[in-house]
């Protein structure tokens, strides 16, 4: 080609990239999907371009293609990606091994899965660096270091001797961007980096990047699917669907007047209107002083934890990971019998275990989780799986039980031509309303909703809400809903308990608790939350009372 | 080395005690119930009533089975196994250089076989799904397929019969030079290895592609680290604990497994020990020889619990 000659200051430069992979739907013959169509795009060196959009709109697919790597089978059938002026698709094999981790590192949106268990953090952080020869191992270990200091890591002198588990999830991404940086690479590719972190601990790693951003002059691709977050780090936004290009511009162009339709929804905030009922008389299920451990140990998840739900409410438990949140749905389910304290339902106290308990009770508390595709049976039909709690809680068979099913199909706006499918064949969403369905057709009094929106993208999560909400004024039913996510809480709760390290820190009706004055630990959780403004991760961070406990 | 670790430890040789207890008492109980008993079997059909009662005193066999057991148990704990009733040798003396020729084959067949496995298991999944990683795999399931007798007299005809570089019998003695003594148990320990390669290399290449699915290997990968050293270095550390446990029920079967290759061999070790005696049912020896294998079975089996245990960094460097 004629213009291949990269323009100065130019770093990366792609061309009408198409990637495809080859798909093995059940019971049909392999077919090849296109997950990229054309897309171009032009990165300057030290400048940041966020690539934006939901699961599957091909942002990792192509962050990855700059350092010519496809993951499980990924193939990168046309196009050119230029790097320093170069067609890096031209160098083969030994070309890719060359530039990955020398001039391109990646940054996981796992650390704690990224990194091998079995070695020592520093091993793992210079391995790169000693492998493309560019330092000794003693110069790499003091660069190593001074990132760490960087990074505001504790310890930085004596971290890199520990084992990833021995270090928490959000001192591992900073770890695993201290390892990217090390080998001095002119790209960094961000994958989700702050995703799996809690929201508190996401703002610290968040301003972290950032800082060794500004300060190395290396440029990157910041993959996300969270607007609010790449628009405190990047210069540009790439907006992407489907694997085509949406919208493509200045990080205050695509925040403040979107082009696109698709953009605007993006931006958009999705509160969805919720007004507060006030709580009955009498709760039905009355968490008193409950404490709990696991395995008989003396750590205690929960401390003297008290709650109550009324009918047809929602009591919306927030915290971030380690609360206990989690720990005292399974004492309410009677998963972890409580070493003190009990529940009551209908004013008569539950069995403390699960066994004990008669199936009436079982069948008045049901469960939805976070992971859909884990909590059903990949070889059951959706018909089978909503068909279950019919079977076992009612005795209800045949053409009556199909009846039903249909009914509930029709609940969660999905039609009965889902009846035979397998739930590989549908999308996260629609996996979600069947396990919604599922625990429906128990018709219980409560329902535990474990973050179920959480796996889920902005737009179908909003979905999922939106059904749970209508369900409740159907139904009658009362939800306890864990969450980490404070606008979710706004959309769907009556009452709120915010947890922190096992104990209720505030308590009550939606509107008192998120109206000051605050205590430190909602204030924190508060604040964390991105919003959609340039600037708010620095406002943010100046104005804040404690440091979160993932630090 | 922490607490926990040596805690988890203590535990599984505690446990391992127990086992061979238990065995032990297995052991006792299934000779005891066998039709006959010492008395008989020595005397034969013959036997007079009085002559039978007087060898029953004479052997106290007249005591009730628990106190014969600690008499029993008691011996063997302390190197005392018997006498031989078809011989009237005793046992732990006849054994000793019996089963230190069982330890010598299978010593040098788990120096060749152990690495060969494992090299050929890394280098199956370096090729996976190609022909290197198919021809490893079929080649390594043809000889475990094959019994280990047919293994035996294939390898009797080749290399002792046709080219005659070994000798086809396998006779070793006290004080035989080591060079010798290594050529003697060519063919056995080759044919050892055949039998016991393609678990321990199939098991490795499975515990590896198992590890190659996860995150940490794909940032390896994306360092630039060559596919070789993918695997050697962040792939096979993680894939270690089901690899010393097909490795040591492995090296457990080149100890006690190894009848038949003994027999065809005609090599002094345990198994023949054990074959000519249950023959002869001679109880004493096969009690001796049971307690043995169990023991070593036990043991290999809990160093392959605390290889696991050992390379397990969250024990090893707890938080």
């Amino acid at each position: 080609m004629a213009d291949t000659k990269a323009k100065p200051g130019l770093l990366l430069d792609i061309r009408n990239l198409r990637i495809e992979a080859t798909v093995f739907p059940p019971g049909e013959a392999p077919k090849n999907i296109v997950l990229v169509h054309d897309v171009s795009l032009t990165l300057e060196k030290g400048k940041v371009l966020g690539l934006i959009g939901e699961s599957g709109a091909g942002k990792s697919t192509i962050g990855l293609s700059s350092m010519g790597y496809g993951r499980g089978g990924v193939r990168i059938t046309g196009g050119e990606v230029l790097l320093n002026g170069r067609d890096i698709l031209k160098g083969g094999k030994e070309g890719f091994r060359k530039l990955r981790g020398r001039e391109v590192c990646y940054v996981a949106q796992s650390a704690a899965a990224a990194f091998n268990p079995a070695h020592k953090l520093m091993d793992q952080v210079v391995e790169a660096t000693l492998l493309h020869g560019t330092a000794t191992r003693a110069e790499a270990e003091k660069r190593a270091i001074a990132l760490f200091k960087k990074l505001s890591l504790p310890n930085p002198e004596t971290i890199g001797e520990r084992f990833p588990h021995q270090v928490s999830g959000g001192q591992l991404q900073r770890v695993m961007t201290a390892m990217a940086l090390c080998s001095e690479p002119d790209l960094i590719v961000f994958d989700e980096p702050t995703t799996a972190l809690d929201v508190t601990t996401q703002i610290d790693v968040l301003a972290a990047i950032k800082d060794a951003i500004r300060d190395t002059h290396v440029a990157a691709l910041y993959i996300t699917h969270d607007l609010a977050v790449v628009a405190q780090v990047s210069d540009e936004i790439m907006v992407l669907r489907h694997g085509r290009l949406v919208e493509w511009g200045g990080t205050r162009q695509i925040i403040k007047e979107p082009r696109q339709e698709y953009t605007n929804a993006l931006v958009s905030v999705h509160e969805i209107e919720h007004a507060e009922q006030k709580p009955g008389a009498t709760p039905f299920l009355s968490v008193k002083n409950v404490t709990a451990a696991y395995g008989g140990s003396n750590v205690k998840v929960l401390k003297n934890v008290s709650v109550d739900i009324y009918p047809g409410q929602t009591l919306a438990v927030v915290g971030e990971s380690g609360s206990g949140k989690s720990t005292l749905a399974r004492a309410i389910t009677g998963l972890l019998p409580p070493e003190e304290g009990t529940v009551t339902f209908d004013g008569r106290p539950l069995a403390n275990r699960l066994a004990d308990r008669p199936k009436e009770d079982l069948r008045q508390l049901q469960m939805i989780y976070q992971m859909a595709d884990v909590a059903m049976n990949p070889r059951q039909t959706v018909g089978t799986i909503i068909g279950r709690p019919l079977e076992f809680y009612f005795g209800i068979r045949g053409r009556e039980r199909d009846k039903r099913v249909a009914e509930l199909l029709d609940e969660i706006e999905m039609g009965k031509g889902f009846l035979d499918r397998y739930p590989a064949e549908l999308s996260g969403g629609q996996k979600q309303r069947v396990c919604i369905a599922r625990s429906l057709a128990a018709k219980p009094k409560l329902i535990i909703c474990d973050e179920v929106t959480s796996a889920l993208d902005p737009l179908v999560a909003n979905g999922i809400l939106k059904l749970l909400l209508n369900l409740q004024q159907h139904e009658k039913v009362a939800y306890l809903f864990i969450t980490h996510d404070l606008a979710t809480v706004k959309s769907i709760a009556d009452s709120i308990a915010v947890m922190y390290r096992g104990e209720v820190v505030r308590y009550g009706a939606k509107s008192k608790v998120l109206t000051p004055p605050f205590d430190a630990y909602t204030d924190l959780l508060l604040s964390s939350v991105p919003e959609m403004e340039i600037g708010w991760l620095e406002k943010a961070i100046k104005g804040r009372r404690m440091a979160s406990a993932g630090n | 080395m922490s607490s926990p670790i040596v805690k988890l430890i203590a535990q599984r040789i505690a446990l391992g005690i127990v086992l061979l207890l238990a065995v032990s008492v297995l052991i006792f109980a299934g000779t005891q119930i066998l039709p006959g008993d010492v008395a008989q079997a020595i005397l034969g059909q013959s036997a007079t009533p009085e002559s039978l009662a007087n060898l029953r005193e004479q052997l106290g066999l007249n005591q009730p089975a628990y106190i014969r057991y600690f008499h029993w148990l008691g011996g063997a704990l302390t190197g005392d196994l018997g006498t031989a009733m078809s011989s009237g040798q005793d046992i732990a003396t006849s054994i000793k250089g019996r089963l230190w020729n069982t330890l010598f084959l299978a010593f040098w067949a788990a120096v060749v076989a152990v690495p060969l496995a494992i090299i050929l298991g890394l280098i199956a999944v370096r090729y996976r799904n190609g022909w290197v990683d198919k021809l490893i795999s079929g080649l390594a399931l043809a000889s475990t397929s094959f019994p280990e007798f047919f293994i035996g007299y294939v390898l009797v005809f080749f290399f002792a019969v046709k080219y005659q570089w070994f000798p086809a019998i396998s006779t070793v003695y006290d004080g035989m030079p080591f060079g010798e003594r290594m050529q003697a148990i060519a063919l056995p320990a080759g044919a050892l290895t055949l039998v016991v390669l393609a678990h321990m290399m199939r098991m490795t290449r499975a515990a590896i592609l198992n590890v190659m699915q996860s995150a940490y290997v794909e940032t390896a990968e994306l360092k630039g680290l060559s596919a070789f050293n993918v695997i050697r270095k962040h792939a096979f550390p993680n894939a270690i604990a089901p690899i010393i446990n097909v490795v040591m029920l492995n090296l457990a079967y080149l100890i006690v497994g190894v009848v038949v290759v003994e027999v065809i061999f005609v090599y002094p070790g345990m198994g023949q020990y054990l074959v000519d005696h249950v023959t002869k049912r001679d109880v004493p020896v096969v009690q001796a020889v049971g307690l043995i294998f169990a023991a070593v079975y036990i043991s290999l089996n809990i160093i392959a619990d605390i290889g696991a245990i050992v390379a397990n960094p969250r024990l090893r460097h707890p938080k």
